[in-house]
């Protein structure tokens, strides 16, 4: 195989992780924990599939996958910020939700308990590399949107306030709740969108389809130190870590279980500081009053 | 009734209540999307739980191993820690019992053998927990992104020791264990044929007695729930916070552990890869309904496995992840309604006080 051939199957299986982990870098730096990454990309994978197979259309699918992801982060906002409602425990009962919801519905839209029929793709059918897919450019630019977004603009500077000292923010009128809401919604829809990439992608929705990705985004986020290029850095390494393992299959040099640790020991050794500490958002997790 | 403790009573009840009938409406939209009417569904879910010994026993199985996951959960949360890793705990410890199992030689008395297995689930479980702990107290690194990433490896590693070296032919379980049998309920109650429900339960009982006692008429157990209540109160009056910490968390570890039990010495006498998925995030939601009590968790691990046994009481008419949608809704309509009810009620005393 191609050194370049590998280059695209690694930014091929990034492109879920940019998407989720850009999202997961706007709600983290806002101070709301995104442990549900992996319940909206689910969530956005399976509405996209019901657009894209209802409407015949591909590009349908992907507003549906948007709003898929932001309907689940409008039920973790709406719980942890209007009823300030333990962020950790409803972000896993999200993805509880995610992954019993799309197999509910799955049974129900296509009476399947494994996977959708098959629906159009974007881009060229016959493409080698994937990357005729405009989710794909539309996954690398996901980064340095949520970098302008967060340093360039007004309301990224009222995210990182209200992240990091909410009553300071609150004192100086920044309407905390409403800042945290739109970020919630905006990690729902780029999650949404890494969900969509997935099953557009392979033509068709799966059970557990994302099968932990979001995990890895949120590992990218930490171990980039809740900073969107270097998130998007670590999900490159993850990705590249993935397509290893995927080449060295059957091959005996290492069990694949040992790869796929890689991204969460990573992360681990960065949050316990030693090389460097991973430090979070001051006021992560925490309900504003 | 005192007035305290009605309070109390309103305090622990009306949230549970609120997310149930939550449940229910949601239940009722989703049985109606599936083209069935709700109220034979739900007769259907509680005769296949409650009202036959058979499905009795399986909620009473579903129940135990809960049980052990909530326990674990709500002893962290009483140290103000959160362990989200009894998913791989739970799954370290049916692996050493299975391993200490199979190890005995078969003619080992049965309670000594029993014991051993014990054990070895709660040293594995506890193990697993040491390492969160230890990078919590000695590095600071948060316990919840730790376990989380924990439970990833750990699974692994277990996935690798039985795909790669320890399994049967065509199968991803282990040989069978050779000692620590612990008896199914059938065998003193015929009634209970074919239900995997077993002796672990009496386990998991008296686990509650003991973590009640320990929790709340001991000194360890006082220190324990100030370390979770004021930590910095707790340390200027002499408490270590971190030695509770690093107690609270080996022992969370443990019981999560030895939850393990319930399948590997009561029902399949064998260790499977994935055999208690779900058990570690799902004895989030049995803590918090239980309200972190011993005794409230036993009864929320019984509703839970109301849920789940139910789903499958009724798979024929509707799928059986309803079940799994409506455990996934009561936990955020708990966790949403426990802090709004506690507000509520304040703001309503303090009028009644003005």
């Amino acid at each position: 195989m191609s050194i370049g051939l590998l280059i695209t199957q690694v930014l091929r299986i990034s492109v879920p992780y940019l998407f989720a982990a850009s999202g997961g870098v706007v709600a983290e730096r806002s101070g709301i924990i995104s442990l549900t990454l992996e319940g909206f990309m689910l969530t956005g994978a399976f509405t996209a599939t019901l657009g894209a197979y209802y409407t015949g259309n591909p590009w349908m699918g992907v507003l549906f996958g948007i709003a898929g992801g932001m309907v689940m982060a409008l039920i973790h906002a709406v719980a942890t910020i209007r009823y300030r409602a333990d962020q950790v425990v409803v972000g896993i009962a999200i993805n509880l939700l995610a992954l019993g919801a799309t197999r509910f519905f799955l049974k129900l839209a296509f009476q399947s308990s494994s996977n959708s029929p098959r629906i159009k793709g974007l881009g060229g059918e016959n493409s080698v590399t994937g990357l005729d897919n405009p989710l794909v450019w539309l996954g690398l630019l996901s980064v340095p949107f949520v970098w302008f977004i967060l340093y360039r603009t007004k309301f990224g500077l009222r995210v990182r306030a209200v992240g990091e000292h909410p009553e300071a923010a609150a004192s100086l009128g920044i309407p905390v709740q409403r800042v945290q809401y739109v970020s919630v919604l905006i990690s729902g829809i780029l999650a949404g969108l890494g969900g969509t990439y997935l099953s557009i992608s392979q033509h068709a929705f799966t059970d557990n389809l994302t099968a932990g990705r979001g995990f890895i985004a949120i590992s990218a986020v930490i171990f980039g130190r809740w900073e969107p290029f270097k998130a998007a850095l670590a999900c490159l390494l993850f990705a590249a870590a993935e397509t290893l393992q995927i080449q060295l299959q059957g091959s005996h040099v290492i069990a694949g279980q040992f790869v796929e640790m890689i991204p969460y020991a990573l992360t681990i050794i960065a949050l316990a500081g030693l090389v460097g500490r991973a430090v979070a958002p001051a006021a992560l997790g925490k309900a504003s009053q | 009734m005192s007035d305290r403790f009605r309070a109390q009573l309103e305090e622990a009840v009306l949230p549970a209540v609120i997310a149930l009938l939550i449940a229910i409406v949601c239940g009722d939209l989703l049985i109606i999307s599936y083209g069935q009417a709700p109220g034979p569904v739900y007769r259907m879910l509680l005769e296949g739980t409650w009202g036959n010994w058979y499905g009795f026993g399986q909620v009473l199985y579903k129940a135990t191993t809960l049980a052990f996951t909530g326990m674990a959960i709500a002893i962290g949360l009483r140290a103000g820690l959160f362990n989200i890793g009894a998913e791989s705990q739970i799954a370290a410890g049916g692996f050493a019992a299975a391993i200490v199992g199979i190890w005995l030689p078969a003619a080992t008395p049965g309670i000594i053998a029993v014991l051993l297995c014990i054990l070895a689930a709660g040293a594995a479980g506890g193990g697993v927990a040491a390492i969160p702990a230890v990078l919590k107290t000695k590095f600071g690194a948060h316990e919840v992104i730790v376990t989380i990433m924990l439970n990833f490896i750990v699974l692994a590693f277990l996935n690798w020791l039985i795909t790669a070296h320890l399994h049967q032919p065509e199968s991803l379980h282990t040989a069978a264990i050779r000692a620590g049998f612990l008896p199914r309920l059938q065998s003193f109650l015929p009634a209970f044929r074919g239900a995997a429900a077993n002796l672990s339960i009496l386990v998991a009982i008296l686990t509650a007695l003991a973590l009640w006692y320990y929790l709340f008429k001991s000194r360890g157990g006082y220190e324990l729930r100030a370390a979770g209540l004021q930590p910095e109160a707790a340390e200027y009056s002499g408490i270590s916070v971190h030695n509770v910490w690093m107690k609270a968390m080996i022992l969370s570890g443990a019981i999560a552990g030895i939850g393990g039990i319930n399948y590997v010495l009561g029902y399949e006498h064998y260790y499977e890869d994935g055999f208690a998925t779900g058990a570690g995030f799902l004895g989030i939601a049995v803590a918090l309904v239980g309200r972190n009590n011993p005794f409230g968790v036993l009864v929320a691990a019984l509703l839970f496995a109301t849920l789940s046994q139910g789903g499958l009481a009724i798979h024929a008419f509707v799928p059986k992840q309803i079940a799994d949608v409506l455990q996934a809704i009561v936990i955020i309509a708990i966790s949403a309604a426990v802090p709004e009810v506690r507000r509520l009620l304040l703001a309503g005393r303090k009028r009644v006080a003005a």
